[in-house]
């Protein structure tokens, strides 16, 4: 194992600033550094894009990239933190329900809020969608959470299957809510349903980034704990650990910063699974190393998964969940077959 | 020193525990012995703090367990429980290091390092650094996770006395480990802590043990130095075994053989 790998993580972010230049000049227009620097400059200056590459550049690929990076961060992160507290690498938050849960939730604000005024909707979007969607994610991880525990432990089997139970839950509402839908643009959540950075706008990265920094700051303070906690309950609480409020506090900060970011850009599933799976490779599972690098490879590979999404098409879209479950999904039967989880009593003999 | 007073705990109303009262001196290695399911683990989770829904007093140097916070209490006792396993790879030198985070808030400094690497020095564990946990043995396991406990207490802190809690610590260990065991948790108490073993071999026990504690169905059949409590009829009542005690014609100390 490469442990001790100190130039990982600025190699990583080399790599990720690379990635996103690349990111926001590939696309159905080419931009180049003349475009972006221009952009920039007009836009301290506080006066409008001078042609339409530069307003490309402003308005279109710089937020989207910056959305897509901070995502990318944010699911990464929930990853290790859910696989730490559940002592799993098979958690992430797209499998047990909080996206889906959060997807919910935030499909019933954009059918109502579609038969709002105008003005209403300006509004009330950008901020009751996350809300909505955050009471969605919660209660999707809170049922799974609480049905699968049965007496002491958390079966990992039980929590994969209500996972299954709540993911269906989760995705026939918000068909429903489409289905219901007056209104067009709404009733294109089906779509959305499987990811897309497409309609992301400046206020999204700032509301995204601001809980993200918020949360990736307290989170990183838990990374002592939850190694203790890799050990078992009993023995984190003799290192002064408490289980109990670790495990709130952790399924709080994840479920928020994931139900924030599957309001605007939808479910991405497996991202959470995929990261951490590859960065233990390197740095191994201590978490003090473990989430800076999974949140900078987040941002980096979700950034290289919407290039692929603008690009394989081109100019048509593919949904970005698209992309990430066809390479998520082999990682996860890899997972489950290197786990005991198929190996449990029951069946008959193949 | 320790004491628990008058300690009853119950499990879906079945007792466990029934009017438990002893003390434990810093200097003495005190070792819980009984059948199983006697309550002894559970007395240990008790007075160690990682159960906290009993009646009765368990008191650290005359201060209530109840008013330490978690973390306090982490600082001054440590417990080797029986293998904890691991649920991700961790390098043998990352579980030591886990002994020392109740001491600091986010990155160990120099001085946790020093503590780290002589306590993997004294384990024998110098070559082990590196290696993945996972792939180690039982037996190397164990002697981890004892380096591990010891790191964590490896000072005296300012204010009092060291607890040390091994429960039934030598399940998956060679003889040759044994011993060692409980020679190195001897010579690691000195004066200044409260040692305590639950342990199953009852001969293993008396090899060390400066005071013993029976425990049957929740009570306490009989407690004192072994030379004094130690009889045919006692072992009988706590095992259900005919029994004579002899002498060991090295150590000289008691030895229990059974017909």
């Amino acid at each position: 194992m490469l442990r001790h790998n100190k130039i990982l993580f600025p190699v990583l972010l080399a790599l990720l600033f690379v990635m996103m230049f690349a990111a926001i000049a590939f696309g159905a227009v080419h931009l180049s550094g003349a475009d972006m620097l221009g952009g920039l400059q007009h836009f301290f200056k506080g006066e409008d894009p001078a042609n339409i590459h530069q307003a490309v550049f402003m308005q279109l690929r710089l937020p989207r990239v910056l959305l897509c990076v901070i995502t990318g961060a944010i699911l990464a992160v929930s990853g290790v933190l859910m696989q730490g507290l559940f002592r799993n690498p098979i958690v992430e938050p797209g499998l047990i329900g909080t996206s889906a849960g959060a997807a919910f939730g935030a499909s019933i604000v954009f059918v109502l809020a579609a038969d709002m005024s105008v003005r209403m909707k300006e509004l009330a979007g950008p901020l009751l969608v996350p809300l909505f969607a955050f009471v969605g994610g919660m209660l999707a991880t809170f049922v799974v959470y609480s049905l699968a525990k049965n007496t002491r432990r958390v079966s990992i089997m039980s929590l994969l299957l209500v996972g299954i139970a709540i993911n269906a839950v989760g995705l026939s509402g918000t068909g429903l809510m489409s289905y219901i839908a007056r209104d067009p643009q709404a009733r294109s959540i089906t779509f959305w349903n499987l990811g897309t950075f497409s309609g992301a706008s400046w206020l999204q990265v700032f509301i995204v980034g601001s809980v993200a920094a918020i949360i990736f700051t307290i989170s990183m303070r838990y990374s002592k704990q939850l190694n203790a906690l890799l050990l078992g309950e009993e023995e984190a609480t003799y290192l002064g650990v408490d289980p109990q409020k670790l495990k709130w506090r952790i399924l709080v900060m994840t479920t928020a910063m994931v139900s924030v970011a599957t309001a605007f850009v939808g479910v991405i599933s497996f991202m959470g699974l995929i990261v951490p799976h590859i960065m233990r490779i390197f740095v191994g599972s201590d978490n003090k190393k473990l989430l800076p690098t999974s949140m900078v490879a987040g941002a980096l590979l979700l950034t290289l998964a919407d290039m692929g999404a603008r690009l394989f098409l081109a100019p048509a879209e593919i949904p970005i969940g698209i992309i990430t479950s066809v390479v998520g999904a082999p990682i996860f039967i890899l997972l489950l077959k290197r786990s005991k989880v198929l190996q449990q009593k029951g069946g008959f003999n193949a | 020193m320790l004491r628990t007073e008058n300690i009853h705990f119950a499990i879906d109303k079945k007792q466990i525990l029934h009017d438990v009262t002893a003390d434990f001196v810093p200097g003495e290695f005190s070792m819980i012995l009984g059948p199983n399911g006697s309550g002894k683990s559970s007395f240990l989770k008790i007075f160690s703090g990682e159960i906290s829904a009993f009646k009765g007093d368990v008191k650290y140097a005359d201060r209530n367990i109840k008013s330490f916070k978690k973390e306090e209490l982490a600082l001054r006792r440590a417990v080797m429980s029986q293998l904890p396993e691991l649920s991700f790879p961790l390098t043998v030198e990352e579980v030591v290091m886990m002994g020392r985070y109740p001491h600091f808030k986010f990155n160990p400094n120099k001085h946790d390092e020093t503590i780290c690497n002589e306590v993997m020095h004294q384990m024998d564990l110098d070559s082990f650094r590196m290696r993945n946990y996972l792939t180690l043995s039982g037996g190397e396991k164990q002697r981890v996770q004892f380096a591990r406990v010891l790191t964590q207490i490896w000072e005296k802190p300012a204010d009092g006395y060291r607890y040390l809690f091994l429960d039934e610590p030598l399940t998956s260990l060679d003889i040759k480990y044994q011993q060692e065991f409980l020679q190195i948790a001897k010579n690691f108490s000195k004066n200044d802590t409260v040692l305590i073993a639950v342990m199953h071999d009852i001969n293993l026990a008396l090899q060390y043990a400066d005071k013993i504690i029976f425990l049957k169905e929740g009570t306490i059949l009989a407690q004192g130095k072994p030379s004094d409590i130690l009889s045919p009829a006692l072992i009988s009542e706590v095992y259900h075994v005919d029994a004579q005690i002899i002498t060991h014609p090295v150590t000289k100390k008691p030895l229990v053989i059974y017909h």
